[in-house]
């Protein structure tokens, strides 16, 4: 080292300083174009808040809310004759109709549907990558193989295929997440990934790894994969908008075994005959809004990240 | 073309075969059977229920009963719902899928419109806050929790202003004094037998007038768009007066529903449209047709909008043959009796036969549709070849 460093000793910097420097200048440039659109600015608004909102709940159990009262799942409130009761000064959204708070329940959901939504895109992510990077890379039988399983997964019916999968096991929050990242990694997102490492295997740095002697494993993992990740990002949170809606929907069927959700939030108005009975909103609305404004933020973030890694959307 | 099409009809087989076999194995690896749900009833002594798993088959091995399954199903026989016992699996389809058919149909060719309409547009004035406010609504529209929204459309417009029937496929108190004779489905089928014939003349009309001079042709136009109207009007008020207060009724049933639906896939496709114009506005082919001093309107409805179509056309027919799937929360929460319910419900109670039934008439229809979405586009767009 001290042999080439010795001219110019003193402007010798570390090979992970420059690449963290030129990480962090793209990173800026992308924030950049990020940051012009209102609309991935105002998602990332919402994900930000709903973040806080996930976070302020165990504190405000340990602290404010008395945990007798306000457990989302075995809460109860002895002081108020009728359950559900409208919003008050010490309910702020009312209780459901087993007697526990709504805005305790919402809150609580809420970190579970970021794990959701978090493991779901990574599962999808990794499936979603190998098979695009595995079949644009070696083609022929291998390609067919896998894309006819991708053609046979975009065939089935995914509400109707979860609703079995409940049947048939003890669907809880890491079997669902688990569930839906197979099938979307499986699915529509492995085409588009593979049609982007179809252009990335003619560029000319992969032949420079085939003439440097690199096998097949490190010419994938370590020269196209991390050029198929951007785009992966953006699916990612396509994904997640994805996860979190077909939780809600399962939920909402009751054919989950979840402890407490924002989707079972809903499931549990409708079992107490609530779903028709319009004067109860704060029964609804809460746990409606948040899952659409949830599925809206990450879907917002994603079009925004589109223009940004798709330089046919962008304005310049 | 024929090479082309005859290959993709044995890829197709083979996908549907492949497809066949995951979900009967799926459906069948669910704990117990139908026989099971019937210990429910004390009326039924052990026996009993006993004879009747052997009766549905339901003591033979897995593989065995696949196997015979399918041997049927490609002879046109589908066999009988377990559910609801003596009626055969392909009647209730047939009586269920149009309704889904009807409900999905409608509403993809309205949103379709509706979003081509906008989305080109939006992508033309990028940047305003008109721009902003509709992609949020859009992108609202395109995520809202759909029970909910459904939910919320009843309230508005069957509790709030009390316009429309709330759900249902008909009102059961008016149809329980119909004279003998009338059925929901022949009146169903009677209305979507009007509808087509009517949009028949109606395209019939738009490719007659197309060499036409241009006076000629607005006029042409208008009257092959009136007298359809007509028509169906004077035929449903004289020819069949007896049957359409019947036919009223499933009208009024039909508006909410398709609403809602159309609401919802509208979001989608108007942000579908806009993200493909705007690819489409950086095309050497828009700068030519500048350059030439085009006025914009052109530009924008003849050279960028109708390239910008062909993406969303391939969502328009994806939609349509996935509709069952997305279907399950619409009908459920309308009480509408199409095939999402029906899939439901039979997947619910174990009636392999039934929910075996819609689920491959689900694959062959997405199936179909991707076969219709490649033919489309060779004819949208002509550099496209069959190969």
């Amino acid at each position: 080292m001290s042999t080439i460093s010795s001219p110019v000793d003193a402007t010798y910097i570390p090979l992970w300083r420059v690449r963290l420097r030129l990480f962090w200048r793209a990173v800026k440039t992308n924030w950049a174009m990020f940051a012009e659109n209102p609309i991935g600015l105002f998602g990332l608004g919402l994900i930000i808040f709903f973040g806080l909102f996930a976070l302020a709940h165990p504190i405000l159990i340990s602290t404010v809310w008395e945990a007798k009262i306000y457990d989302p799942v075995n809460g109860f409130d002895i002081e108020i004759p009728y359950h559900p009761s409208p919003p008050s000064a010490k309910h702020l959204l009312g209780t459901d109709p087993m007697g526990r708070d709504v805005l305790s329940q919402l809150m609580f959901s809420t970190r579970y549907e970021f794990a959701l939504g978090m493991i779901s895109a990574i599962v999808t992510v990794l499936i979603a990558t190998s098979i695009g990077a595995i079949a644009a890379y070696y083609g022929g039988i291998t390609d067919i193989l896998l894309m006819r399983i991708v053609d046979l997964v975009i065939m089935i019916p995914y509400l109707p295929i979860l609703i079995v999968m409940s049947a048939l096991m003890r669907v809880g929050m890491i079997e669902l997440a688990l569930f839906i990242g197979i099938l979307s990694g499986f699915g529509g997102t492995a085409i588009v990934i593979k049609s982007q490492a179809l252009t990335v295997k003619v560029k000319p740095y992969i032949e420079a790894a085939r003439i440097s002697g690199g096998g097949d494993f490190h010419i994938i993992f370590t020269h196209m994969v991390p050029n198929l990740l951007p785009i992966a990002l953006l699916y990612m949170m396509f994904v997640v908008t994805g996860a979190i809606f077909s939780e809600a929907v399962l939920s909402f069927f009751g054919l989950t075994e979840i402890d407490m959700s924002w989707g079972l939030m809903i499931n549990t108005t409708q079992v107490f005959g609530y779903i028709m009975r319009f004067d109860a909103w704060y029964l609804l609305l809460p746990a409606s809004l948040a899952i659409t404004l949830l599925c809206a933020a990450f879907y917002m973030v994603g079009r925004a990240l589109d223009e940004v890694v798709n330089p046919r959307l962008r304005e310049r | 073309m024929w090479k082309f099409l005859g290959k993709r009809f044995l890829q197709m087989f083979i996908t549907l075969l492949m497809f066949q076999t995951v979900t009967y194995f799926l459906m069948d690896a669910q704990p117990g059977d139908i026989a099971d749900l019937l210990t429910l009833n004390p009326d039924i002594p052990p026996a009993e229920r006993e004879r009747i798993r052997v009766d549905l088959g339901l003591d033979r091995p897995p593989a065995e009963r696949f196997l015979k399954y399918i041997g049927n199903f490609y002879k046109g026989d589908l066999g009988v719902s377990f559910s609801q016992f003596p009626r055969p699996v392909t009647e209730i389809i047939l009586e269920r899928l149009p309704r889904t058919l009807v409900l999905f149909l409608s509403a993809s060719v309205i949103s379709f419109w509706a979003g081509y309409a906008s989305g080109k547009v939006l992508a033309w004035k990028r940047g305003g806050v008109i721009e902003y406010s509709s992609t949020l609504v859009g992108v609202i529209l395109y995520t809202v929790f759909t029970p909910w929204f459904a939910l919320m459309m009843i309230w508005l417009f069957a509790v709030y202003l009390d316009w429309l029937p709330p759900g249902k496929f008909l009102d059961p108190i008016l149809w329980l004094t119909a004279p003998e004779g009338i059925h929901a489905n022949d009146v169903f089928v009677r209305m979507i037998w009007s509808v087509m014939i009517a949009t028949g003349v109606m395209i019939l009309g738009l490719i007659g007038t197309q060499r036409l001079s241009s006076q000629l042709r607005k006029t042409g136009r208008w009257v092959s768009f009136v007298v359809p109207f007509i028509g169906v009007f004077l035929y449903w008020r004289f020819a069949s007066s007896g049957i359409s207060l019947y036919a009223w009724d499933i009208l009024q049933h039909l508006v909410l529903p398709v609403l809602t639906v159309t609401l919802i896939a509208y979001g989608g496709t108007m942000l579908l449209m806009r993200t493909s114009m705007l690819e489409t506005l950086r095309e050497d082919y828009i700068l030519t047709a500048r350059a030439k001093g085009m006025p914009e309107k052109i530009i924008r409805d003849k050279h960028a909008a109708r390239n910008a179509l062909l993406p969303v056309w391939t969502g328009l027919v994806f939609s349509i043959g996935s509709s069952l799937s997305g279907g399950i929360i619409t009908e459920t929460i309308f009480s509408w009796p199409g095939l999402g319910l029906t899939l439901l419900n039979a997947a619910q109670v174990e009636d392999i036969p039934l929910a075996m039934g819609a689920l491959t008439v689900t694959g062959v229809m997405t199936l179909l549709s991707h076969l219709v979405a490649d033919i489309g586009y060779a004819f949208l767009d002509p550099r496209i070849r069959f190969s």
